[in-house]
């Protein structure tokens, strides 16, 4: 089968013809560098089936970021039968420059104008034949959006990849060709394909070039010498550069023509008219709005996926009746509760989460016991093991997880479209200047933010940072941004503290334990960026893509890519571990079920065994026979982070029938007494404990998938670094967390505070030593 | 009058005369149309001062003061 490979700039259409072409699902953003890896699809109109790739964006042949590296390369290497370069039509003399230097390389190539459909909107026109005559190659106009002249373009296409093609250059300067022509016959010598590409590269002291053919710079070197241009001297990089451009504006610059003349006169008196993209810029990237704006913007996202008090009208809307409330159903509380409405994301995550529970729960509202599992009950007989299995192992887990997909792909239906709007490259834009304070640059923030969702696209998502090691740190502080399954911990053992300690503030904790998490990320990058991953902030020369409006089909190719992934993940990764953990946790060591009593078994023993381990986090030894559930629900957290509540809500079911544990249960007031309540008196954990636990569940190694994903995405050797990484800041951060807030209380002071203190000068210290290191041994080559 | 491009202010308009610098950020600025010859608008600047915004034959483009700082243009004048 023939290959054809789309080669172009970011943002000009490339994987919206791709789409088109192949009716695939690839996804289409306005970021400049969405495609990042190769993506391949068959087109099947014509009388051969083509393949078709679609390579990364680039704005040259001398690749900058990783993933720019994969497009030359298989440019290059993958000799594909026809390069089709798509060229944004509306911008003509930035996409040509790639154009001149495909055209050096032994390959047919056809050129896809792109856009055509806003070009004629806007009233202008181009001649694509005169386009044609001077690059030598074929041209096509199409629209990619429209599917206009796609069939022209693949028959076209068909037809130039039929014949080789040896590349030419459109570099005029004699000296230079005379260079470039002596390189060439050193290169051909030598066997090297396209001999002209190569050459040419090596004059312009392209980096991979010259690693590759060290042997050939002093010849380079020596006609440097010789050489002088009136303008640039002797500098070849420049020149050739400039040639480009000047070969592209000097033959195409009356290529396109515009609809009234009067505007380019007026243009030249006014010299930047205002379109409409300008105008929304104005607003959005305002100098003190701007700011503003986003914060706005993101509050808004994250209250329309988690709120359960939409617009705070909780109090208005309190049990008058007005919409219908569902109680005594399977759907109680599923538009709104006592608390409020529900934003539009929790009414989908009830929806799934309630459906899910009329299968499966032990107690449902309105029905009692779920279908599935009263029927299997009455099949199999009470207690049966296998009942426990579907029901509190397999199927739990499962939808434990699919629950979250609602309010995951909400959040990513509100990313894409400030991605397809090309809102977010402006958020970069805006936010670089704060992210440089701690070595990143502003596209580190995209990323990030999604952390607070889900780790998982968050860390794919890095693959649009240019340098190896700021990936590696974001990446790594990505989990600190509390993810959707890490927020039922926080409320959970915020509402225990309040119960049980009659102290705090449900919102109070919750929020400042984000806070932790946030702080945790400045702190371990800025030690990061000065000690294993030092280097220089990776420069910020990027493209703003104008502004339009998101596509309905892109978008839900989007979100349909990442439900399937989601869905995915949950039955495979998910599902097996979840078996895992309720085979360790009903049965013992002697392998006999155990049907609930679960300090006999497999998990109890090996929580017991770590227990002592997280003494200094306040959840260790010093707690009672029922210590060991906080190491086990910190344990089964590196499946999921759900099922940190799912443990202890196993757990406490059996603690609180245990006799001694009656009179501390009737010590708690409010007649419902919450498991993890249950689980804060019955271990005898204090408040300080409680809040290390949180810390440490927010601050450690994330869940099965997230870590899949890291290690996907991590450079080569990474990943081990990072598993320690996650570890010692989890176990640091929450025993220093642990020791401040005793610091505070008349039993504890007394070990706390010369504790802490040996803390804070280790840190000193060791902070003096790495700054008086990075000083004598300054970044080489930056 | 020459200068640099981080020098300009917010509404200059000026003609690229030299790019200095070495390695890959002048190749970048090369590729991302940042030459001699070239006109750069400076747009407008980030909410923090900046980055900042130019507009470079017929796309916008953002870059930091760093790399602004080795651009070297000739101001034209309003008239």
């Amino acid at each position: 089968m023939k290959r054809f490979a789309l080669a172009g700039n970011p943002n000009c259409g490339k994987t919206t013809l791709f789409n088109s072409l192949t009716g695939s699902t690839a996804h289409v953003g306005n970021w400049p560098g969405v495609t990042v890896e190769k993506k391949d699809g068959v087109y099947k109109k014509l009388k051969e089936p083509i393949s078709i790739i679609d390579l990364p964006g680039i704005y040259s042949l001398s690749p900058y970021t990783p993933e720019e590296v994969i497009s030359r390369n298989y440019i290059l290497d993958e000799h594909p039968d026809c390069v089709i370069n798509i060229i944004d039509a509306t911008n003509l003399e930035r996409n040509l420059y790639l154009t001149t230097q495909l055209l050096e390389i032994n390959v047919p190539v056809i050129v896809a104008l792109n856009m055509m459909d806003v070009l004629v909107k806007n009233g202008d026109s181009i001649d694509v034949e005169s386009i044609e005559k001077k690059l030598g190659v074929p041209v096509v106009s199409i629209s990619a959006l429209k599917e206009d002249n796609l069939e022209e373009l693949m028959s076209r296409a068909l037809e130039a990849s039929n014949q080789p093609r040896e590349g030419k250059t459109i570099i005029s300067n004699k000296d230079l060709l005379h260079l470039i022509g002596d390189v060439r016959i050193a290169f051909e010598g030598q066997k090297v394909e396209n001999p002209l590409f190569h050459a040419i590269k090596l004059v312009e002291k392209d980096e991979l070039e010259t690693k590759m053919h060290p042997d050939l710079i002093p010849m380079v070197e020596a006609f440097k010498k010789t050489f002088n241009d009136e303008t640039f001297g002797n500098d070849f990089e420049a020149v050739i550069a400039d040639s480009r451009y000047q070969f592209i504006s000097s033959n195409f610059h009356n290529s396109v023509k515009r609809k009234e003349v009067e505007i380019v006169e007026d243009k030249k008196h006014k010299k930047h008219k205002e379109s409409k993209s300008d105008r929304i810029d104005k607003v959005l990237t305002h100098k003190v709005f701007g700011l503003i704006i986003f914060a706005v913007i993101l509050f808004l996202v994250f209250h329309f996926t988690f709120s359960e008090n939409l617009f705070y009208l909780g109090k208005i809307f309190e049990n008058n009746g007005i919409a219908p409330s569902f109680e005594g159903t399977i759907y109680e509380g599923l538009f709104w509760t006592d608390k409020g409405i529900n934003s539009p994301g929790v009414m989908l995550f009830n929806f799934f989460d309630m459906s899910f529970s009329a299968l499966i729960g032990d107690d449902v509202p309105g029905i009692g016991m779920g279908v599935i599992r009263s029927g299997m009950i009455n099949a199999l007989g009470e207690g049966h093991w296998f009942t426990g299995f579907v029901c509190d192992g397999a199927l739990n887990g499962l939808f434990a997880v699919l629950g979250f997909l609602p309010q995951i792909l909400f959040l990513f239906l509100f990313f894409s479209i400030m991605e397809d709007t090309g809102y977010m490259a402006r958020v970069a834009f805006i936010l670089d200047r704060i992210f440089r304070k701690f070595g990143l640059s502003g596209r580190a923030f995209i990323p990030m933010i999604m952390g607070f969702g889900c780790s998982v696209p968050a860390m794919v998502n890095t693959r649009t940072l240019a340098d190896d090691k700021e990936r590696t740190s974001t990446i790594r502080v990505i989990p600190f941004f509390s993810c959707g399954a890490k927020l039922p911990i926080l409320v959970a053992i915020a509402g225990g503290i309040l119960q049980v300690f009659h102290a705090g503030n449900v919102d109070v904790i919750t929020y400042s334990m984000y806070a932790v998490g946030i702080a945790a990320a400045i702190i371990t990058v800025l030690i990061m960026r000065h000690t294993t991953l030092r280097g220089e902030t990776a420069p910020f020369i990027m493209e703003l893509p104008e502004y339009h409006w998101p596509q309905f089909r892109s978008l839900m190719i989007h979100l349909w890519d990442k439900a399937k992934h989601f869905v995915k993940k949950a039955f495979t990764i998910i599902l097996a571990s979840t078996i895992v953990v309720w085979f360790l946790s009903n049965f013992g060591w002697n392998w006999h079920y155990l049907d609930g009593d679960i300090s006999n078994s497999m998990i109890a023993g090996l929580g017991q065994f770590i227990q002592p381990l997280f003494t200094p986090l306040g959840f260790g030894s010093q707690l009672n026979q029922f210590g060991f559930v906080f190491a086990v629900a910190a344990i089964a957290g590196l499946i999921a982070k759900e099922d940190v509540i799912a443990t202890f809500a196993t757990l406490a079911a059996i603690i609180v029938v245990s006799p001694e544990m009656v009179p501390i249960i009737e010590s708690i007031e409010d007649g419902d007494v919450a498991s993890t309540s249950v689980m804060i008196a019955g271990t005898g954990i204090t408040w300080q404990g409680c809040i290390a636990f949180i810390a440490f569940n927010m601050l450690t190694i994330p869940c099965f998938a997230a870590c899949a994903t890291a290690k996907a995405e991590l450079p080569k050797g990474k990943f081990k670094w990072t598993l320690l990484f996650w570890i010692v800041t989890s176990y640091v951060g929450s025993s220093a967390i642990y020791l401040f807030l005793s610091m505070f209380d008349a039993s504890s002071y007394v070990w706390a505070i010369p504790s802490f203190a040996g803390l804070a000068v280790l840190a000193a210290v060791a902070i003096y030593f790495v700054r008086r290191y990075n000083k004598s041994h300054p970044i080489v080559g930056a | 009058m020459l200068k640099k491009l981080d020098e300009f202010q917010v509404g200059e308009t000026g003609l690229i005369k030299m790019v200095e610098g070495e390695g890959r950020i002048r190749r970048r600025l090369f590729d991302m149309g940042v030459t001699p010859g070239a006109t750069v608008y400076l747009r407008k600047k980030a909410p923090l001062g900046d980055p900042l915004e130019v507009t470079i034959r017929g796309y916008e483009l953002t870059l930091r003061k760093n790399e602004a700082h080795l651009v070297i243009l000739e101001v034209k004048e309003d008239q």
